[in-house]
């Protein structure tokens, strides 16, 4: 017994050497991977990765993949899986595409008869504030549907939403007519300029040619960055996250402390839905199109983004910081390998290895019995 | 501390019933607890211990029946955990009521959590309470135990005291114990019979499921034995001897083989 104890205090812990506690701080060990990484691409592809350029490219380009694995973390967190995001991006893009091309869309061209093009182009900057609401509003039902059939059917998770991934996407399809279409003169738009215009543009300025899109830091990324501060305070520090952690880790001790777990589950999946619903939006913004495949490609990237930050394949835990660093480091080491020359092929395989490393390393530090099942240790 | 309670009977359960589909699991079932009594719980599995502790701890709700706390009848469609936790029923299960990756701050307040208008965890408020639970009503003092701790780096008698600690914080007027003392070291066993000798000073009233008929014996003001999804006997303190109460549950035991 220490004395500190014996006088009421807390028990005593030796202190620990500050590289210790800084390792041990969320985030801080896959950053330095992210940073290793970095310097590896700096060294041996100097032209894309010492100018700003690539990294103005990415805050442009992948903010609805960022969104989603923000998400998906605190899915599988709770033990869940969603794999029928993608599908939602792609459904939310088109229904927020529609609302601004309404004369492009058979279920909403009657919004059009009779009006002037010049007519149309003004309504299409009003129409476009009520497409927010619409793709944010189809991507929480798309969401709880999803977990209706998780929470009241009993559909594993897994299936339910690879099941669901079919009906989302295929109704996108068919709800654009088949068809793909630019979102003309949108970036003239107010919604435009709050939501995906582009901030201290003069930093950015090389010579004088003024582009239609200047470079600089788009909105959306302070927006997503926003975003995952407010989720990283729900999973660590609200009553909702908290029940996820104890969902994800036993979901009968889940029920048994009084998390009301249907509803929790429903909740997630409603807000996932949510969020891929505004990815969806985002990339529409960004893109200003919309195709059929619109955010298709999503799915191995962002589970593998999830996984490598570190959030438990058990359940029980997550990390918002990883995940957001995570997919970063996927990122980089897509855009490292083209810039390396070596193709989108060798890229994937590149990224399975890490994936795979990243997992086994973090089964290491959580459960070293697990291991042994491997033919570590002796059992 | 141990005034008398206003009511007469901390839990009673009147004509109860449970149904798993076709699978009786009780059948017309009273039972009840005095305000101030340390009722013993005992049978052979499946005959529907658990499913009692369900009813009466909001896991589950009866298929028919009614229930009373506090002498107040309780409809099961307004009977849950939560509210369970509300008219101060606690529990502690054999070591399945502890999320292991969680740390223990988060333990002692899942489900209940110390909360502002917007739903966010006094997460430092948890932590003081949950340390000085650990050290006073546990007293884990220098275990080098705090509330950082995760579940999955404590013994087994480290985690039952941490549920009996949490149920004694929450300051239950029923406490409900589901073997507490399987899987523990004898040192640590004699902790939890204490802490039930602390319940009944404290004026308080206690379910206790256990496989050990010595401290059912020693501790329980009243024995209800329960057989395949029926009371067949309350055996008032003094009764009987341990010896007659073995002989007693064994002479059910074979009185079902020859049904078989």
């Amino acid at each position: 017994m220490t004395a500190a104890a014996q006088h009421g205090g807390r028990p005593a812990k030796p202190p620990r050497p500050l590289a210790a506690r800084l390792l041990a701080t969320e985030g801080v060990p896959i950053l330095l991977v992210l940073v290793v990484i970095l310097i590896a691409l700096m060294i041996l592809a100097p032209n894309a990765f010492l100018g700003w350029r690539t990294y103005v490219s990415v805050m442009i380009n992948y903010q609805p993949q960022i969104i989603c694995v923000l998400g998906l973390t605190l899915v599988i967190a709770a033990g869940d899986i969603d794999l029928s995001f993608p599908s939602i991006v792609t459904l939310t893009s088109l229904i927020f595409a529609a609302f601004y091309r309404f004369d492009n869309v058979f279920w909403l061209s009657w919004l059009a008869e009779g009006h002037s093009p010049e007519e149309i182009k003004m309504l299409q900057a009003q129409y476009c504030w009520l497409g927010v609401i619409a793709a944010m509003g189809v991507g929480a039902l798309a969401g709880f549907i999803n977990g209706a059939l998780v929470a009241w059917v009993g559909i594993p998770s897994i299936i339910a939403t690879l099941a669901t991934a079919f009906i989302w996407r295929g109704m996108a399809v068919f709800l654009a007519g088949g068809k793909q279409f630019a979102l003309r003169d949108f970036n003239q738009t107010d919604l435009w300029a709050i939501t995906t215009g582009r901030l201290f543009t003069d930093l950015f300025r090389t010579g004088d040619v003024v582009l239609r899109k200047p470079d600089g830091i788009p909105i959306q990324a302070v927006i997503v960055l926003a975003l995952a501060v407010l989720l990283w305070f729900i999973l660590n520090r609200h009553r909702f996250g908290e029940s996820l952690l104890f969902i994800g880790d036993n979901a009968n001790v889940a029920r048994v402390v009084g998390i009301d777990v249907k509803a929790t589950r429903i909740k997630l999946f409603t807000l996932m839905g949510a969020l891929a619903g505004l990815a969806g939006m985002f990339l529409t913004m960004e893109t200003e199109n919309f195709t059929t495949t619109q955010g298709q490609g999503m799915l191995l990237v962002v589970i593998a983004a999830v996984f490598i930050g570190g959030t438990s394949i058990f359940g029980g835990s997550g990390t918002i910081v990883g995940s957001y660093i995570g997919l970063l480091i996927v990122v980089m080491l897509q855009i490292g390998m083209v810039a390396l020359g070596l193709g989108g092929d060798i890229a994937d395989m590149v990224i399975g290895v890490v994936f795979l490393a990243a997992v086994i390393l973090h089964m290491l530090v959580e459960r070293p019995e697990r291991l042994k099942g491997l033919g570590f240790g002796n059992r | 501390m141990a005034a008398t309670p206003a009511y007469r009977h901390a839990v009673r359960l009147e004509d109860v019933s449970m149904a798993y589909g076709n699978v009786v699991a009780l059948r017309n079932v009273n039972f009840e607890v005095g305000a101030n009594e340390i009722v013993g719980l005992v049978g052979d599995n499946g005959a529907g211990k658990s499913t009692l502790i369900k009813l009466i701890t909001g896991v589950q709700r009866a298929t028919g029946g009614r229930l009373y706390i506090r002498d107040q009848y309780i409809p099961w469609s307004d009977y849950s955990v939560r509210r369970a936790h509300e008219l101060r029923i606690e529990t502690v299960y054999q070591e399945k009521s502890l999320g292991e990756k969680q740390p223990l701050w988060r333990n002692f307040f899942a489900g209940r959590q110390i909360v502002n208008r917007w739903g966010f965890i006094d997460v430092k408020k948890e932590k003081e309470i949950a340390n000085k639970i650990l050290l006073e009503t546990i007293g884990f003092r220098g275990a080098g135990i705090d509330a950082d701790a995760t579940v999955s780096k404590l013994s087994g008698g480290e985690r039952q005291g941490v549920a009996i600690g949490r149920a004694m914080h929450f300051d239950a007027d029923l406490i409900v114990l589901d073997e507490p003392t399987v899987a523990l070291a004898l040192k640590e066993v004699r902790k939890v019979l204490d802490f039930i000798e602390r319940i009944r000073s404290s004026g308080r009233a206690c379910i206790y499921i256990e496989h050990n008929l010595a401290h059912v014996h020693e501790l329980a003001d009243r024995l209800v034995v329960i057989d395949r999804g029926e009371i067949v006997s309350n055996i008032g303190r003094g009764e009987m001897s341990l010896h007659q109460l073995t002989d007693h549950l064994l002479s059910l035991q074979a009185k079902k083989e020859r049904a078989a």
